[in-house]
């Protein structure tokens, strides 16, 4: 089996699943600041997938690229930690506030300046919009087709991947050729821990843009290790058009966003005392709810 | 007026319950806009399926029967359904948030160039003013959802890149038939004539489709913990009240998540969206996360120690107590007082 080269897809995404009272403003907005970042927990299970298959194909190359902020750099140096051969950030004030419309087609310009691909893999969805959205509509970008929900790489030869899918109802077992993009969904495998080698090796890799404050200790060990820079691709870097990315290029907006207020019915309130909970029941009965 | 458009599913050789809804949904939207409401079919064997898809108002109806577009795949679908798209240049497109429709749409809105927005649980036609702009755009779509881990609803439009496309959620949405004998003008496509042996290099080996043998949707009554059960244990004392009353245990993603109760039981936003005529919550606080997924309950019981748990506020009754208390009482007095 030929070596192969898989590009990782991983966002660094605030942490929805843990959302506290303060997590919301008073104006029912999202108070990000209270929220932490983490690594998407689907990207991960895609991370995981990848180095996998690099275990499993003496030679394959994993290179993670990720969208986002430069506080986004943890997601490449947590790959590296994990295990990736190579890290590239596309970071650049004018990306914010796309859509999966315009976040694709930003990836996508990132994915052909790679140029040289066999296999693209990314979590199912983000768990900061559940969307699903941006791995398919990067395939139909790059031309290529999609395997969605991968539960399992179960075989691969020289021209095709044959991959176990989770649908909600069921599984489905498919092949696809070289190359694909394959959204990799949670029953998967998790993700190993981190090497301590490699943390070691990696702790100190930097974009330019973290380094900009000046650091003399660290820039005098950039150039003698150029691994630890981080390349950091612009709007220029990837050659993308200014009016198909950030809020330009995404087709949908949001008009409101209301913090859900439940509406208030009439309620009994009971109390767990043997009267109160036999007169329930008894009104169930009698109104044919239960019985 | 352009027209709303309907991608059905096929699951058993019948229409999916989810299309079904979302051709009542999208007919909802159609009357309010004056438009036309079409849709389109892709699978095998679909002879006589106009008959499912007619009684609910639609219009015009886009069949493309062949052997080869069953089961679903990608490729050959999104061609099928760009080609028609392209052509019809209708004003909505709506999908079922499902494994096939979260899968396809996507890959068509890039193809479109559109807005796509996911897991929609409320659909809506109203204006927006574009301050930048200075100009008011009519007839929207409002496609809203919950966000942000459910701790939010927002409000998603798109008034420049058409179709305005929306996954909708399953078992939000109500079934309505029009008319049994609703005249319905039929297109046949030949899936020959559009798709190429590009369109299928990703072929399906097998397929296991499971009866996932948990019926919650279908369920009258639902007895639902959350992580205030406490215990994997403890929810046997909900699983012996939903047996005496007939009905199906179920949790909150904070219970699923703490391994109390199976993943596949989990209602709420990311779990089974359910409708029951009672729903008894025991141990559950009432993130939205949950309560989107059972709030239109026909009756709700909340048994929660907190007098103050959110969930309270839609409940019918709220028993302010101790679960372990409370739920062997319920048994008692039910087995005392039903005939």
């Amino acid at each position: 089996m030929r070596p192969l080269k898989i590009i990782v897809l991983a966002k660094q995404v605030p942490d929805t699943r843990h959302v506290g009272p303060d997590a919301m403003k008073p104006d029912g907005t999202v108070n990000r600041g209270k929220l932490s970042t983490v690594f998407n927990p689907d990207d991960l299970h895609a991370l995981e997938l990848a180095l996998n298959i690099k275990d499993r194909i003496p030679g394959t190359k994993v290179t993670i690229l990720t969208m986002g902020p430069q506080k986004a750099a943890d997601i490449i140096r947590e790959g590296y930690y994990r295990g990736v051969d190579d890290g590239i950030m596309i970071s650049d004030r004018r990306f914010g506030g796309a859509d999966t419309l315009a976040t694709s087609y930003t990836i996508v310009q990132g994915i052909k300046k790679i140029a040289d691909y066999d296999l693209i893999v990314g979590g199912r969805q983000a768990i900061d919009g559940d969307t699903a959205q941006v791995g398919p509509q990067c395939a139909d970008k790059l031309n290529i087709p999609q395997v969605t929900y991968v539960e399992e790489i179960l075989d691969f030869n020289d021209t095709q991947i044959i991959a176990r899918r989770r649908l909600s109802k069921g599984v489905e077992t498919v092949s696809s050729p070289f190359p694909c993009l394959m959204t990799v969904h949670g029953s998967s495998p998790e993700c190993r821990s981190r090497i301590a080698k490699n943390v070691m090796r990696y702790k100190y890799a930097r974009t330019k843009t973290e380094m900009r404050k000046g650091d003399p200790v660290l820039e005098k060990l950039h150039k003698k290790r150029p691994h630890l820079v981080i390349p950091e691709w612009s709007v220029e870097d990837i050659d993308a058009d200014i009016n198909k990315i950030g809020l330009a290029g995404s087709p949908t907006k949001v008009k409101s966003v209301s913090s859900i207020v439940l509406t208030a019915n009439e309620s009994k309130v009971l109390t767990d005392s043997d009267s109160d909970i036999e007169g329930m029941i008894k009104e169930l009965i009698k109104h044919h709810t239960i019985g | 007026m352009k027209s709303v458009f309907v991608y059905c599913e096929i699951e058993n050789e019948n229409v999916a319950e989810i299309s079904q809804e979302l051709l009542s949904a999208g007919k909802r939207l159609a009357q309010k806009l004056g438009a036309p409401l079409e849709a389109m079919v892709f699978g095998n064997n679909l002879n006589g399926i106009e008959s499912q898809i007619s009684p609910y108002g639609v219009d015009k109806l886009f069949i493309a029967d062949d052997s080869k577009l069953d089961p679903y795949r990608t490729l050959p679908h999104a061609a099928l359904a760009y080609k028609i798209l392209k052509e019809q240049d209708p004003q909505i497109v709506l999908f079922g948030a499902t494994s096939v429709g979260r899968d396809l749409a996507p890959r068509l809105a890039s193809k479109l160039n559109c807005g796509l927005t996911a897991d929609t649980t409320i659909l809506d036609i109203g204006d927006h003013f574009v301050k930048k702009e200075k100009k008011e755009y009519t007839d929207l779509l409002y496609a809203i959802r919950p966000a942000f881990g459910g701790s939010i609803m927002a409000n998603i439009i798109n008034w420049d890149m058409h179709p305005q496309m929306a996954t909708v959620r399953e078992g939000v949405m109500k079934k309505e038939i029009i008319d049994e004998n609703y005249k319905t003008e039929i297109i046949e496509i030949n899936a020959n004539e559009v798709l190429s042996d590009e369109d299928f290099v990703v072929e399906v080996i097998e397929r296991h489709i499971e009866e996932s043998g948990v019926n919650l949707k279908e369920s009258p009554i639902i007895v639902a913990g959350g992580y205030g059960v406490g215990s994997k244990e403890n929810f046997d004392l909900l699983r012996n009240l939903a047996n005496i009353l007939g009905g199906e245990v179920g949790g909150s993603r904070a219970a699923v998540d703490a391994g109390f109760i199976d993943h596949n039981r989990q209602i709420g936003q990311t779990g089974t969206t359910v409708r029951p005529k009672l729903y008894i919550a025991a141990g559950i606080s009432g993130a939205i996360q949950h309560t989107a997924g059972m709030q239109d309950a026909s009756m709700i019981i909340s048994i929660n120690n907190d007098p103050d748990a959110p969930i309270n506020a839609i409940a019918d009754y709220v028993i302010t107590g101790d679960l372990g208390v409370v739920l062997p009482k319920m048994i008692k007095y039910y087995k005392e007082n039903a005939k």
